[in-house]
């Protein structure tokens, strides 16, 4: 019988001897990610920084300037205007979002102000209507960006304590950095591309957590297995061996998961799409972070191997002898 | 062995089906709906033919529960208002001042002159007297307006904090009695917008109160936040003053105690009134639309008991002298008095149209609300744009759903085809709870489901792969496929347990959209592990119990 496969039965793929390569390369991200962060900054939405976001939908051409112009002589700040591209608009669907900042320092826009940008936005183009007006005033925005980082935080805090129950402190230590790593590569690559970052960002952050982190439960689950099984063998060895026992899995996993989310990715919208983005991306840095960092950092730490006889010296005796 | 007792069987039959039930009214979404809208307007009194024949779009003894579409689907309005409950301080202070004002004039021969000086804070009432050598003696007989606080969190506290500052007594609500005042401000406001809200009529409006001093408004189907803003932002308080005199001037100083307000609906026209009135909105019992004697569109109301007699005694007091009717800080109008007013009802005119004195009624009748609000973020989503993403949330769906059920079979043949069973079953049951519990689908909602398709066959994938290498150890099919489900076991449980987690935190940390997406991604973990243990493990069990394949090939 036919069968898809996308890898052989055996394999014996030396993942862990790149190590300190593959590890320096995440670390050199990780800095570049927190270097553009502070350098550049992230494209917030108004869900962050208040202010007003306007979609508008016509049959004539997005023509920024003109926008631009119109909007001018009201003096409303920085306004950001970007024309919304979506495989599924024929000719005759022009998107566009208006960003304006926030006016005021509490409360969201004025009805008053909004009526105005609606009017001198139709004297371009009268066929111009909103389909979605959303506007934030500063003071939630603020609190926002406050849940926000609460929330990662406590995700973080739960996975450690949760880890480390069911495992080691090692393996907890190792997954909770691999998903600093996941969510700092990923703010890194939004403020690269500039993609505007909003609250349902924080919701794919978090999924991305939760995603990463079932990947990298799984290998550990299999090393946990195998560093019983295999005592005499070296943690490296053993590392190897459970990555080429899962592999098959982890790609299956990756890709039925990509496929769904390739699916939502272009035809879901471009609503979502920047979050939709961001969980692609998660899932290639979740898979490769769950071996590169989760593991590199346990087998770093070093495990107890001798589960039998308990006590606390065994626990590093690896170590020594693998980091040199 | 494989074994499953009959009872689990039959449980696990069960429950499949039952999702299937309670999920598929939301495949006739628009039909249920209309159906369960007919079924509550007949249930509330009214039957017609047409109802009848909505009703009968979907059977009444099928289950009718449907997703809620959040507001991003559905389009609609959500406002985020905070209420000003220091507001409601001002007014309890202003009423204090007559109680305080005739208790020191009882013992005037002692103390003197009483006079209130202007303060600062709105909230805090400072008074001088005449004599201030007896200002202690004044404070005692002041502090006897203070009680005991009545409430749970606040016995054994006061519920005024009166001292000295200087030669002024100064009086102030303690702060367990400002806590407790917030507190019946917020019960307040949110009562009053609910019945706003409910004038309207419009389906399921959400009105939450979020913290100390702020109340979420969502309505769906409502035009935009503006529409929604003046139906709730408008405070709608009636008060009836005495007026000092009028003016042209708006940037004329008004005396101490008394405030300028410009007029409704004349240009440049401001009256001078005594800041205290004489009776207020909240004393009104009834209020209609109605004409006065030309037939012009106005307003009559009817004040309570003790409503009627402050007005009526102040109109006896004044005759000759015009008082004004003034809404939210403008002055409708002010006639003069022309007689004695003793039946505690009137009208107020004004250039209403027919509309306007209809919704100024509204609003008389739900009440004021005790205070002002700003707000603080508001949406409006249009219905078009809900749809365009249900209709690509729908098509994205399916299209993922196609390529992962195609993938799954390619990949494992029989049993992949049987973790699609799984599959179809899994998104049924997440239909079917979030149904149940009446949850709300939002966007990034459908993006949790489409994302539960990918991940759902994750707990399948680890435990064929399990069998696959228990195979290769030749113990018999049957042992391997008991094997790889016991092993795979703990990698399921702690990477589902896991990721629960992170989706509990969206949950309680999150709000709106987030929350929704936190929502189905929870319930489509837990329900993917049901599916793959439970679900796939019986459909496995009863094709190897008719077939007793000796050897298999995964």
């Amino acid at each position: 019988m036919f069968r898809l496969k996308i890898v052989p039965d055996d394999t014996n793929i030396n993942f862990m001897g790149p190590w300190r390569y593959t590890f320096g390369l995440s670390v050199l991200l990780m800095a570049a990610s927190i270097a553009v962060f502070f350098a550049v900054g992230l494209n917030f939405g108004i869900d962050f920084r208040g202010g007003t976001s306007i979609r508008t939908e016509g049959t004539q051409p997005v023509d920024i300037g003109a926008y631009r112009e119109s909007l001018a002589p009201m003096g409303l700040g920085d306004i950001a205007i970007t024309q919304v591209f979506d495989p599924t608009y024929g000719p005759e669907r022009n998107v566009a979002m208006i960003r304006i900042q926030a006016q005021g320092d509490t409360e969201s826009v004025t009805p008053e102000v909004l009526n105005q940008v609606e009017t001198s936005l139709q004297t371009y183009d009268s066929t111009l209507h909103f389909t979605s007006v959303e506007s934030v005033g500063p003071k939630v925005s603020g609190e926002l960006v406050q849940e926000a980082i609460l929330a990662v935080a406590a995700a973080l805090g739960a996975v450690l304590v949760y880890i480390w129950l069911r495992f080691e402190w090692q393996f907890a230590l190792g997954a909770v950095a691999a998903l600093v790593h996941d969510i700092t590569l990923t703010i890194g690559v939004f403020v690269v591309l500039q993609l505007r970052f909003d609250l349902a960002i924080i919701a794919a952050l978090l999924t991305i957590v939760g995603y990463s982190l079932n990947d990298t439960v799984v290998v550990f689950d299999r090393m946990r297995e195998n560093f019983i099984k295999f005592k005499k063998r070296s943690i490296l060895d053993v590392m190897n061996l459970s990555l080429n026992e899962t592999l098959t899995r982890t790609l299956m996993t990756s890709f039925t998961t990509l496929i769904a989310l390739i699916a939502l990715f272009v035809l879901g919208g471009d609503v979502i799409r920047g979050f939709v983005f961001a969980m692609i991306w998660g899932v290639f840095v979740g898979t490769w972070s769950s071996v590169y960092v989760a593991a590199v950092i346990v087998k770093y730490l070093g495990v107890k191997r001798d589960w039998d006889k308990g006590g606390d010296k065994a626990g590093t005796q690896f170590t020594t002898s693998d980091a040199k | 062995m494989l074994q499953v007792s009959l009872w689990k069987r039959a449980l696990i039959i069960l429950i499949c089906l039952g999702a299937a039930v309670f999920a598929a009214p939301n495949l006739f979404y628009d039909q249920v709906e209309r159906h369960n809208d007919a079924v509550a307007t007949i249930e509330a009194g009214t039957s017609t033919p047409e109802l009848e024949a909505e009703r009968a779009l979907w059977p009444d003894w099928l289950p009718s529960d449907l997703v809620n579409l959040g507001l991003d689907l559905r389009g609609g309005a959500h406002l985020l208002a905070e209420v000003q409950v220091s507001d409601v301080y001002a007014d309890r202070i202003d009423a204090l001042w007559p109680e305080v004002r005739d208790l020191l004039r009882a013992e005037r021969s002692t103390v003197g002159g009483v006079r209130r000086m202007p303060s600062d804070d709105p909230g805090v009432l400072r008074i001088a007297i005449g004599n201030t050598d007896a200002l202690p003696q004044a404070l005692e007989t002041v502090r006897t307006l203070s009680q005991p606080m009545q409430t749970l969190t606040g016995i054994g506290q006061q519920d005024l904090d009166i001292h000295l500052d200087g030669n002024e007594i100064v009086v102030t609500l303690s702060e367990a009695e400002r806590l407790a005042t917030d507190d019946r401000t917020m019960r307040q406001s949110l009562e009053i917008i609910r019945r706003r809200v409910d004038e309207v009529g419009t389906r399921e409006p959400t009105i939450l109160r979020q913290g100390t001093d702020r109340i979420l408004i969502q309505v769906p189907g409502i035009g935009s936040a503006d529409e929604l803003k003046s139906l709730i932002g408008t405070t709608a308080r009636l008060t009836f003053h005495p007026v000092v005199r009028t003016t042209s001037n708006a940037n004329e100083a008004p005396g101490p105690r008394q405030v300028i307000y410009p007029s409704m609906d004349q240009q440049g026209v401001y009256y001078i009134l005594e800041q205290t009135p004489v009776v207020n909105g909240e004393q009104l019992t009834d209020a209609q639309p109605t004409f006065d004697q030309n037939g012009r569109p106005a307003v009559s109301f009817r004040f309570n008991p003790a409503g009627a007699r402050a007005f009526g005694l102040y109109t006896a007091e004044n005759i000759g002298s015009p008082f004004a009717i003034v809404l939210d800080n403008e002055v409708i109008s002010a006639p003069v008095i022309q007689s004695h007013i003793s039946g505690g009802s009137g009208i107020i005119t004004g250039r209403f149209t027919v509309e306007e004195s209809t919704n100024l009624s509204v609003l008389l009748r739900a009440g004021a609300l005790p205070a002002e609000m700003t707000f603080l973020e508001e949406r409006t989503i249009g219905p078009e744009l809900g749809q365009d993403s249900v209709d690509a949330g729908k098509t994205a769906a399916i299209v993922a759903m196609v390529a992962v059920l195609l993938y799954m079979g390619l990949s494992y043949g029989l049993f992949g085809w049987i973790a699609n069973v799984a599959l179809v079953f899994n998104i049924m049951m997440v239909f079917a709870v979030l149904s149940l519990i009446g949850g709300t689908l939002t966007l990034p909602g459908i993006a949790g489901i489409v994302l539960t398709i990918g991940m759902a066959v994750d707990a399948n994938v680890l435990i064929f792969e399990r069998i696959r290498e228990e195979l290769r150890t030749a113990r018999g099919p049957a042992r391997a496929i008991e094997l790889g489900y016991e092993k795979a076991m703990s990698a399921i449980l702690d990477a589902n347990i896991t990721t629960f987690i992170t989706a509990a935190i969206l949950f309680a940390l999150g709000s709106g959209p987030v929350r929704g997406f936190a929502i189905t991604l929870g319930l489509g973990i837990i329900t993917s592990v049901f599916s793959a243990i439970f679900v796939t493990r019986l459909i496995i069990i009863w094709w190897f119990e008719r077939r007793r394949p000796k050897t298999m090939s995964l």
